[in-house]
């Protein structure tokens, strides 16, 4: 709860900072500031679960793996801004405003994470999204900015009508928004228990989320959205929010519709499918490493499906893991990528003997994407692996994932290729100074250590 | 503790390596595989004089998963591979002594921190462990091939890469489903161990093919085979070196600790069709080396040839023929890094891989004819050298072996050996007799760090030839 007021607040904060301040460089420092004090807001929210306070106004509950979530991901808004500050800035003329809607979408991440009534859900979708349109079209003079700001917008009010639909349909089925009354309980206890319209209502729920978290065959705004959108803001699009999407998902159709995991099931299946495969094989063909990254995170999407495909505990460990495996090895490499140039892989030619550092943590960044092991991507593709193979349904999807898994490895590796051995003048936008590569370095180094030991992320 | 210090040097060393300057790079990679040769003797040493000290390792990893960090040498075969991997190196590193790669650091660096993850995987008794090792071996190696090597090595290593990577993805998920059975939700390789001798065998049969897959590409065995010509003749030959003489020796290793215990129904079932992929590989390799030109690519495909029939002798599963195996897994390993270290100083010498521009150079560098005809002989598995014990022991296995086609096998897979004596021969008497050409006139005979490198080689071909007790004795207490 606590963390859900202190971002609304410092969202409020950002904003009389632009007015009052004219510097940018202070107001990157508040804002840095701001997101250590919301921080310190999710573990003290930590602490107060622990010592028992979940439950708030009837509407929000925490338990231990969303209380953690919400540390996790404020964790990544930190690294976020630690290595994204200067460029965030630099978009246009309204910093402030950009840093007080991040903390806005913040204020939806974690109702997200908590909600218990369905109306939550879709004030914190509302909250996650609406900033995100203004930022998609921040860069005023760009014909692409603008473009995707509209896909988004259109895109994403269409989803929320679909969302509102669902919703109303398990409304009418239950007579509840609550989704821990038992009103609503009782009515997904058995699937001959329920009526039609509870089952279209969660049909329609999952293409909704499809759409919000750029599943196939709801996925065809992504790489226009994530492409045009200002390179600063793509990588916090890709990640906090789309992990914050898949937490809402599973949240609700791992605790209510849990016992009736036969009616959807195969639905997300279908789902894993098509997201890999098309994720997959359109980013191979991609000539622009940005547009590479946008694909890459629908098929890395596919991946985190899993963890709602699999009704156990070991996909809620999973999802913990990739928020933060995933979330950290694309900030490292959409930093890499916003100082270059050039965005194509022939921009990233001979980027190894110019810039070691950079060439060497993207390389890194792009081992844990690919999964392999020693980084923390490794552990995060084990465990929803895992659990899908524990649940024991459909093996042959998994082994269609891991095959997919291998995919991604060639497109990952062809920028290492480019950086290591091809020769070229990569040139970089501008010079990178040495605090840069500082948390550069420390992002690498966090990936490794979660590569080798993962339970410092997993609850017991 | 001892064990780790296997891993931990080489590792330590590579790190280390490549921070320190390109002239002292040489010398200091060298005195860390040393030190690693010290320690596998001392392992040795310990291993034949049980009770002293424990070669086992075991601490907590990842508890959620019952994931442990353990190592063990506890049987004859880990011993080897081990005593492989802690030779190999310094006698390459000698042999190069004269012939240093550009950025030396950044290349001596990448073969120690190979070294420790072929360690790791030969000493991993933990299955998420050992996979983790798989992978990390990988790594260093295919930076290696990238960097270094022929021209068109960025897309062959490319090909190479992937091709593993998805077989090991695919073993992943094998071993995910075998820790799913495990009583208690552990990767240790004895509880693996334990849920193959429940598992029914209709289950063992499609299991078998996900695990063996990764170990098939690895090896290569046909039809898995085409990355490995290229990949070879491509990467520099220190490289080939590593991915020669040791990688594959991985797959091989992989079969007999992982695959066999594990999922003895599924190999039982599966054993014919494994060995007829190996023999056609066998015969396959051995044609098309003989008309091969490019004397690395000769060696590739004999490679194939020699591994195709470890391969099908570990599937006679009878115990003379996996004896067999572990014993040529030693010496194949030596010979062949014997052979690869003549085609660096070929390379080195000649500027050429193409055996139509050499020849007598018998005539002008008779030491280094020597050396080259003892290691090829070694290869053909001639007696007295060490190439022959082994071989005589897997066509026993195989001969013996429980399958009702074993005699065919048998005789095809004979039919490999007057092969490998063909083209062996052949390519010495391209090499080495004939006229002497233009480009090989100025041939300059063996350097001392040449000379010391193979004189370990030939060393230990010969006595291991004359004397392979000592190679018995080890590999007689685990089968």
């Amino acid at each position: 709860m606590n963390a859900i007021v202190i971002s609304a607040l410092l969202g409020v904060v950002m904003m009389l900072s632009g007015l009052v301040l004219n510097k940018s460089k202070q107001i990157q420092w508040i804002a840095i500031l701001g997101a250590v004090v919301l921080l310190g807001g999710s573990l003290y929210d930590n602490y107060l679960m622990g010592m028992g306070n979940t439950s708030y106004f009837g509407m929000i509950e925490l338990n231990s793996y969303t209380a953690w979530f919400n540390v996790l991901i404020t964790g990544c808004l930190l690294m976020y801004f630690l290595l994204f500050h200067k460029h965030i800035a630099s978009v246009g003329k309204n910093d402030a405003e950009y840093f007080a809607l991040m903390f806005f979408i913040m204020c939806g991440v974690y109702l997200l994470s908590t909600y218990t009534n369905l109306l939550i859900l879709f004030v914190g979708i509302e909250i996650l999204s609406i900033p995100q349109y203004i930022l998609a079209g921040s860069d005023k003079n760009s014909l692409k900015s603008n473009e995707a700001s509209l896909k988004y917008f259109l895109m994403g009010s269409f989803s929320t009508g679909i969302l509102l639909m669902g919703v109303a349909l398990i409304y009418g089925a239950t007579g509840s928004f609550d989704i821990l009354s038992p009103k609503f309980t009782d009515q997904f206890q058995q699937l001959s228990g329920m009526s039609s319209m509870s089952l279209i209502g969660i049909l329609i729920l999952i293409v909704s989320f499809g759409f919000k978290s750029s599943s196939a065959p709801f996925h065809f705004w992504t790489p226009d959205v994530y492409d045009g959108s200002p390179t600063a803001f793509t990588p916090f699009m890709a990640t906090v929010v789309k992990v914050s999407i898949f937490l809402a998902f599973i949240r609700l159709f791992h605790f209510s519709f849990g016992n009736i995991s036969d009616a959807w099931q195969i639905s997300i299946a279908f789902m894993i499918a098509m997201t890999l495969l098309i994720g997959n094989i359109t980013a191979v063909y991609q000539q622009s490493v940005k547009r590479m990254m946008a694909y890459s995170s629908i098929a890395q999407a596919g991946f985190m499906l899993f963890a709602i495909f699999s009704f156990n505990a070991t996909s809620w460990q999973g999802i913990m893991l990739y928020t933060v495996a995933y979330t950290l090895a694309s900030l490292g490499m959409f930093a890499v990528i916003i100082k270059m140039k050039d965005y194509t892989y022939e921009g990233f030619n001979g980027l190894a003997k110019k810039e070691p550092v950079l060439a060497f943590t993207a390389t890194i960044c792009l081992f844990s994407l690919a999964g392999i092991p020693l980084t923390g991507g490794f552990f995060a593709k084990y465990f929803v692996l895992s659990a899908a193979v524990e649940q024991g349904k459909m093996i042959g999807l998994v082994i269609f994932a891991v095959l997919m898994a291998a995919v991604s490895a060639y497109y990952y590796f062809r920028v290492i290729i480019s950086m290591y051995f091809k020769t070229g003048d990569a040139e970089l936008s501008e010079p990178t100074t040495t605090i840069e590569k500082a948390f550069l370095i420390l992002n690498a180094i966090i990936i490794i250590v979660l590569g080798v030991l993962p339970n410092l992320v997993l609850l017991r | 503790m001892l064990i780790v210090l296997l891993i931990l040097i080489p590792l330590l060393g590579g790190l280390a390596t490549m921070l320190t300057s390109d002239k002292s790079a040489s010398y200091i990679a060298t005195g860390f595989s040393f030190a690693t040769l010290v320690l596998g003797l001392a392992s040795y040493y310990f291993y034949i004089h049980p009770g002293q000290t424990e070669l086992v390792f075991n601490y907590p990893w990842i508890e959620a998963l019952g994931a442990t960090f353990s190592l063990a040498l506890e049987d004859g075969l880990s011993l080897l591979m081990v005593i492989l991997t802690a030779i190999a190196f310094p006698v390459l590193f000698i042999s190069m002594f004269n012939k240093q790669p550009e950025k030396a650091a950044r290349f001596y660096g990448l073969m120690l921190l190979a070294q420790a993850g072929l360690m790791g995987v030969f000493l991993a008794k933990d299955a998420l462990l050992f996979y983790v090792f798989w992978e990390v071996a990988l790594i260093p190696v295919y930076f290696l091939s990238s960097l270094y090597g022929g021209p068109k090595r960025i897309p062959v290593t490319f090909k190479f890469f992937v091709y593993t990577f998805v077989g090991s993805l695919v073993m992943l998920i094998a071993m995910l489903l075998i820790y799913q059975q495990t009583p208690i939700h552990s990767f240790s390789w004895n509880s693996f161990v334990s849920v193959g001798s429940t598992m029914p065998p209709s289950e063992q049969q499609w299991m078998f093919w996900l695990m063996f897959l990764a170990f098939a590409i690895k090896m290569p065995i046909f039809p898995f085979h085409t990355w490995q010509p290229d990949a070879y003749e491509q990467s520099a030959t220190p490289v080939t070196v590593v991915l020669s003489a040791l990688m594959v020796k991985m797959g091989l290793f992989a079969v007999v600790r992982w695959l066999l215990p594990v999922l003895p129904e599924g190999s039982r079932h599966w054993m014919n069709i494994v060995m007829l992929l190996a023999v056609i590989g066998i015969v396959y390799a051995s044609l098309m080396a003989m008309v091969q030109t490019n004397i690395k690519r000769l060696i590739a495909y004999s490679s194939i040839a020699h591994i195709g029939l470890m391969c099908a002798s570990i599937f006679s599963i009878q115990i003379i023929g996996m004896q067999g195996v572990a014993i040529q897994m030693f010496n194949h390993g030596i010979n062949i890094l014997g052979l690869w270290i003549i085609v660096s100083i070929l390379e080195h010498r000649l500027n050429t891989q193409d055996m139509r521009e050499m020849g007598g150079i018998a005539k002008i560098a008779p030491a280094f004819t020597i050396a080259m005809v003892v290691i090829s002989l070694a290869n053909i598995a001639l007696p007295l050298t060490n190439g022959f014990i082994g071989e005589f022991m897997m066509f026993n296995g195989l001969f013996n072996s429980i399958s009702s086609y074993r005699i065919v096998f048998t005789v095809v897979a004979g039919l490999g050996i007057i092969l490998a004596a063909v083209y062996t021969l052949g390519m010495i008497q391209k090499v080495a007799y004939g006229e002497l050409k233009p480009t090989t006139e100025n041939f300059k005979d063996l350097t001392t760090n040449e000379w010391v490198a193979l004189a370990v080689v030939i060393g230990l071909i010969i006595w291991l030839g004359i004397y392979p007790d000592v190679l018995m004795g080890l590999v007689n207490s685990n089968f």
